[in-house]
């Protein structure tokens, strides 16, 4: 038994020396050389442009055999190229060749376009009205258009038929002399003759309401020819 | 011949009373420069004796008189309203007797009928009961007084106490007394003012020929001190003025109802002019129809069952008729008018006159209740506010006879006889004179006047005397006496 163990253990022995003796193999070839990594450079020119204007992206490569750019696809080696970006814009290059891929950007800041000039102020229908429409004034104790009233009457009738939307309210208005209630029925009838002059001249009847206010509102109060004029007048209302 | 038209509305005659029946000389334009140019003292006299005559000279130089209830030619009773006196010795007596003896010495003064006996005339021992009353004071001059009233006021707890006597102090049968009464209520100042009331128009319907005092009447009117013109009330002799409606907007033209309980007016809405009805019972509106258009001027027919207005439904303002209850409404106006301020016949409700602009200035219009007969009654200048006189046979209207522009513009009340169409003019060339209306008594008419610089309610008597201011702020105008 004894010589057994002592018989593997100088077998083993001998295998341990054995693969510990490195066998000296032959020296590998020499690797072939290895191709050059490409190059990549992009630049835009301007790098900020307001809404609408145009850049100039210029870029170069080395050792690629294949550049492309985002956005505009296969491109020479060399060269450059104008565009109009919509928005701000990261453009990248990409060269490939036997030695890699590189790529390389260029960063475009597209400016907001500058707010539109206002339109010009329009007036509204109803300053248009108080513009256009003019009061029509009467006579002492009278109800009917005077003359030089026609000329007026016609053009409010003419404002109302070009805005066909307008209704109005026609107000009889007398001065403070005479009766309350007289006056009242005068106004009315001021009133009632300016609806129907308006009528006459082709503005539809029921856009015109009338209402009168005798002397109860007057415009001026003072007692004399000029305000008693002011106050005997049928007196147009612009109604929503 | 001559033939005497007269309406004698004066009082009936008791054995004391002497008839005076003067004539006036012919010629109503003479009557009227003769009143004209009178100096104002004569022109009181003659007028007392006159009052309102006025003279027709026809071509059979037939004279037709006119009178009105004023006391013409007639001479007026001579009354004493002695101080009632304290009956318990409350302090509340002192002010409720002032308050009493003033009310009651207004009452019989404005009344038109008496020559009041002026109290500095009176004797100093006053009766408070017939047992203190010595005739011989009082019916010899200075007093000369033919009739005296007089009582004694009383404050118990919170109670009053009055009792008043009037006695024929010139009569020599053993019955001197003719009216004694006794009146209970709190022992507050307005109650006191009643009663006095109460007791005046118990004198005047007994001396006055049987027309009820218009003592406890009331005037509605248009007031604008709250900043909108609204309906006012007031006591016929200007006390108690207060608010009927808080609108906010404009109301005009109030006309009260001859039983009392409703007030007619016109009110502005959005869309124009409404008649609107007040109910004085609810102390509020009630429903009224709308009729579209502006609605103005309505007035009522003396039996209380129709109203007249002027409406513009139909396109230009004519006189319109209905019911009260605002059903059946009747075009009685055609044409372009204007047509405004209707007013019935007050006697007989079976006719109308109303104001119309249809030959340019306004003019004043009789009509029949159907609206057939249409006569014109003024014929010059500017003429507006009928109002139809109780005893139905005279108008008060205003009227400047000669209007047109640059003309002061002075509009002055004037009474017509409408069978006649003659008038007589009442206010002077003081200032714009409008919305006359008589009193039930048919003895006053109130009216609106800007004399003092702004728009105030005044009373007179239908002879254009006698003129008192009712209102002093803000601006007052339309006034409408009740009918009783």
């Amino acid at each position: 038994m004894k010589r057994w163990t002592f018989l593997v253990f100088i077998f083993g022995l001998l295998l341990f020396v054995a693969a510990c003796t490195k066998k000296v193999a032959p020296p590998p070839p020499p690797p072939p050389p290895a191709p050059t990594a490409p190059t990549a450079s992009l630049s835009a020119n301007p790098n900020t442009v307001d809404k609408g204007q145009a850049t100039t992206l210029t870029w170069q490569t080395t050792n690629a055999t294949d550049v492309s750019i985002d956005g505009i696809g296969t491109v020479e080696a060399n060269g450059s190229r104008s565009v109009t970006p919509a928005d701000s814009t990261t453009y990248r290059l990409v060269a490939k060749g036997a030695g890699g891929t590189q790529d390389a950007t260029a960063r475009v800041t597209v400016n907001a376009p500058p707010p539109p000039p206002p339109p010009p102020p329009s007036l509204t229908e109803q300053q248009l009205f108080a513009q256009n429409v003019k009061d029509i004034y009467f006579d002492y104790d009278k109800a009917d258009i005077r003359a030089d009233q026609q000329a007026p009457l016609q053009a409010n009738a003419q404002f109302l038929q070009q805005h066909p939307n307008i209704h109005i309210t026609i107000e009889g208005h007398c001065d403070e002399r005479g009766s309350t209630e007289y006056n009242l029925a005068l106004g009315t009838n001021r009133a009632d003759t300016v609806k129907n002059a308006l009528v006459q001249a082709g503005v539809s009847g029921d856009r015109i309401k009338t209402i009168s206010f005798g002397k109860e509102k007057p415009f001026c109060t003072e007692a004399n020819d000029t305000c008693w004029q002011q106050n005997r007048r049928g007196h147009f209302v612009y109604e929503q | 011949m001559s033939r005497e038209a007269a309406i004698d509305y004066s009082p009936r005659r008791k054995p004391w009373e002497s008839m005076q029946d003067e004539r006036a000389p012919k010629g109503r334009k003479k009557l009227e420069s003769t009143l004209n140019n009178l100096p104002q003292s004569k022109l009181r006299r003659t007028r007392a004796v006159f009052t309102l005559l006025l003279l027709v000279t026809s071509v059979a130089s037939a004279q037709d008189w006119i009178r009105t209830g004023t006391g013409l030619g007639v001479d007026k009773v001579r009354l004493a309203a002695a101080d009632f006196k304290a009956a318990t010795q409350d302090g509340k007596n002192t002010d409720l007797l002032k308050t009493f003896n003033d009310t009651l010495a207004s009452d019989l003064d404005n009344a038109g009928i008496f020559d009041m006996v002026s109290k500095s005339f009176h004797p100093l021992n006053i009766p408070g009961q017939p047992t203190e009353l010595n005739a011989r004071d009082w019916n010899a001059p200075p007093p000369n007084a033919s009739m005296l009233a007089f009582g004694n006021l009383g404050v118990t707890g919170d109670k009053v106490q009055v009792q008043g006597w009037l006695y024929d102090v010139k009569s020599t049968t053993t019955a001197p007394q003719v009216l004694g009464k006794q009146y209970n209520d709190n022992a507050t100042a307005d109650a006191v003012r009643v009663i006095a009331h109460k007791f005046a128009d118990e004198i005047i319907f007994r001396l006055g020929g049987g027309i009820a005092g218009i003592a406890e009447s009331r005037i509605y009117f248009v007031s604008d001190r709250s900043g909108h013109k609204e309906i006012w009330v007031m006591d016929y002799d200007g006390a108690n003025q207060h608010a009927v409606t808080h609108l906010g907007t404009i109301a005009l033209s109030p006309r009260v109802s001859p039983d009392g309980s409703r007030v007619a007016f016109s009110a502005n809405t959005k869309t124009g002019w409404d008649i609107t009805m007040y109910s004085v019972e609810l102390n509020r509106m009630v429903a009224f129809p709308h009729f579209g258009g502006m609605n103005f001027s309505p007035s009522w027919s003396p039996d209380g069952s129709k109203l007249a207005i002027s409406s513009s439904r139909n396109g230009y303002p004519n006189i319109f008729s209905m019911d009260a209850s605002g059903g059946n409404l009747k075009r009685l106006t055609s044409g372009q008018g204007p047509d405004i301020s209707p007013t019935w016949n007050r006697k007989t409700g079976a006719q109308l006159a109303f104001v119309s602009g249809r030959t340019g200035l306004p003019q004043i219009y009789t009509m029949e209740a159907d609206g057939t007969n249409v006569q014109r009654l003024t014929d010059q200048g500017y003429a507006v506010s009928p109002n139809w006189a109780p005893n139905g046979q005279f108008l008060t209207f205003s009227w400047m006879r000669k209007y047109g522009p640059g003309e002061p513009g002075s509009n002055d009340l004037y009474l017509m006889d409408i069978a006649s169409k003659q008038w007589v003019q009442l206010t002077h060339d003081a200032g714009r004179n409008d919305s006359p209306c008589w009193s039930p008594d048919g003895r006053h008419i109130v009216f609106q006047s800007h004399r003092t610089g702004t728009d105030q309610i005044f009373s007179m008597l239908a002879d254009g005397t006698n003129v008192k201011q009712l209102t002093f702020s803000g601006n007052n105008s339309q006034p409408n006496w009740t009918w009783k």
